[in-house]
């Protein structure tokens, strides 16, 4: 295998944004996935649409639509740039181009460990003097860790294999705003690097069998926990 | 305790519509399955939410629109019982237990866990988890829970229909004496006669929606006689027996009951149909059945074509179901003098 400290960068930002996008997306995608499995409110449906979208859309598109609103002249770019945070063509761009893409799939994995609960354990909750919160931190965060675990080792998988939304707002820059994906797409393009090509995705598939491994580690421990 | 209802939920093609008045410690919901008991339960408790009226716990609003007044669940200080016992799986016995304890105000604790777990014998059961719980075990830690709430008032909502039969009669002990012990009141909701015999006072029938009677359980079970397939249950608490060619003696007022099902040493409770008493007019010579009455007819009363004859039985009460022609050729009125027999093996063992 080689590894050029370019390569060794990439491996590092990828990583950094996948956590990172994870991270971001954990609380917005707990509270979404609780409103709508629930509470009852008109537009839900709406709302699940929304939520849905990136999982259809071509990332590419995803892309396009996250420039116009942090570019120079969208409405939260201007925003931004008012406040001095450059966005656009930084590393905070891939985390954000990320987040949006995996959302999808963290709300789906929350939403069925939520779904799982049976009705009535919230209602003797709340019956035994447990107010909404109390019950949501107590009964519903615990018995929806798996979906949680699930649905985040998802999106971190599905962060480190982001490129097309990402190559559009972050752009590729070595050293700077390249994860394995987009340096993969480079070392492609141009016949000599095909062994530079194949040591990265070497480790794209190394990272990938580690996540997985963690996640099903991860979701054994529950499992045994809640058997106890 | 005072419970008083008015209110309306629709849910889907259902209307519930119930108002009542209801004062007591034991009170009983009776009606079929889909008579909207559990939809009551679930607007007494705060978990959901009626479309219009008002719920009033012992002169305190609960819900009112007039009044723009709807307490939440945590606040109205009501436990239920469900028909599952829905203890958390993620927490151990203990930490099922103290869910609504630690959640009580310091001010509304009246009963202490210790005192609690002896009475439902729940020592041994504390570091386990739930899942490895019998299905008696579960319902009793989930009892326990609801009562460490320190609730104001206990619904049981069918608490008893996932148990099976010797289950059943195990648990109803514990039900009467830690509401009993703790002085909590409580509603019962069941479609088992026998349970709403054993558990309550008073009873409000649902049907539909809607509450359609108020009445004791020996007025429902006399009313509803006919249509039960068992007829009228006559409930025996019985004391300890004594073993008499095979079969078991029991002291039953001033005569002894023979039963052929019993437990040495202990006492017990018999179920005895009012279908499996036989009346003559005159002493029948010789008789197979072990158990031979003299008695006299204390009352009669109608259900649907059955007639049913409350027996004063040596300082006891049975109630008998005859047929109406029966009846007219028996010449049976109040204050006729009969004999009832009943088989040893027609008696069936509770607990």
């Amino acid at each position: 295998m080689m590894l050029v400290p370019e390569d060794i960068a990439a491996i590092g930002l990828s990583l950094k944004v996948a956590l990172m996008a994870t991270a971001l997306a954990l609380p917005f995608g707990f509270a979404l996935s609780w409103l709508i499995v629930f509470t009852k409110f008109r537009g839900k449906v709406v709302l699940e649409v929304l939520i849905n979208l990136p999982l259809t859309l071509p990332p590419v598109v995803i892309g396009f639509f996250l420039l116009l609103l942090l570019g120079k002249n969208g409405w939260i770019g201007k925003l931004l740039d008012a406040s001095g945070i450059p966005i656009i063509f930084t590393w905070k761009a891939a985390v954000i181009a990320s987040a949006t893409v995996g959302f999808p799939l963290l709300v789906r994995s929350i939403r069925l460990g939520m779904e799982s609960i049976d009705q009535q354990l919230i209602e003797a909750s709340r019956s035994l003097g447990a107010a909404w919160y109390d019950t949501l931190a107590t009964i519903i965060l615990p018995l929806s860790l798996r979906g949680i675990m699930a649905g985040s080792s998802l999106m971190f998988a599905r962060s480190l294999g982001e490129f097309g939304a990402t190559i559009i707002v972050a752009g590729n820059i070595p050293g700077i705003t390249q994860t394995i994906p987009l340096a993969i797409y480079d070392y492609a393009s141009s016949p000599s690097s095909v062994t530079m090509a194949l040591s990265l995705c070497l480790v794209s598939v190394l990272i990938s069998v580690v996540v997985l491994i963690v996640h099903e580690l991860l979701g054994k421990k529950l499992d045994r926990r809640s058997a106890l | 305790m005072k419970l008083r209802v008015d209110a309306e939920k629709k849910q889907g093609s259902f209307r519930l519509q119930v108002k009542t008045e209801v004062s007591g410690e034991r009170i009983g919901i009776f009606g079929e399955s889909g008579s909207g008991k559990s939809t009551l339960v679930h607007l007494i408790s705060g978990l959901l939410e009626p479309d219009k009226g008002e719920i009033y716990l012992n002169d305190e609003c609960l819900f009112s629109t007039s009044m723009g007044v709807n307490l939440s669940p945590e606040r109205r200080r009501i436990a239920i019982v469900f028909q599952q016992a829905m203890l958390f799986p993620h927490l151990c016995v203990k930490s099922n237990l103290l869910y609504g304890y630690r959640r009580c105000r310091t001010e509304n604790r009246r009963i202490k866990p210790e005192t609690l777990i002896k009475l439902l014998k729940l020592q041994p059961l504390l570091q386990r988890g739930v899942e490895n719980l019998s299905g008696g075990e579960k319902q009793r830690v989930a009892l326990g829970r609801a009562i460490l709430a320190n609730p104001r008032l206990l619904l049981m909502d069918e608490p008893l229909s996932a148990l099976d039969d010797a289950l059943r009669f195990q648990i109803i002990p514990y039900l009467r004496s830690v509401s009993e012990e703790f002085g909590i009141p409580y509603l019962f909701i069941s479609h088992s006669m026998t349970e709403m015999q054993l558990m309550t006072d008073h009873i409000l029938e649902i049907e539909n929606g809607r509450c359609i009677d108020e009445t004791t359980p020996d007025q429902l079970a006399r009313k509803r006689m006919a249509q039960n397939p068992k007829g009228y249950l006559n409930l025996l608490p019985l004391a300890v027996p004594i073993k008499v060619h095979g079969l078991f003696a029991y002291p039953w007022g001033k005569n002894t009951l023979l039963v052929s099902e019993g437990k040495e040493a202990a006492e017990a409770l018999f179920e005895l149909s009012s279908r499996e008493i036989i009346l003559f007019k005159k002493h029948p010579e010789a008789i197979s059945a072990r158990n031979l009455f003299a008695c006299t007819v204390a009352e009669m009363f109608e259900s649907e074509g059955r007639v049913g004859v409350v027996l004063s039985v040596g300082g006891e009460q049975l109630v008998a179901e005859i047929v109406r022609s029966a009846a007219e050729e028996l010449m049976i009125t109040v204050g006729s003098t009969l004999f009832a027999a009943v088989k040893a093996s027609s008696f069936r063992k509770l607990a």
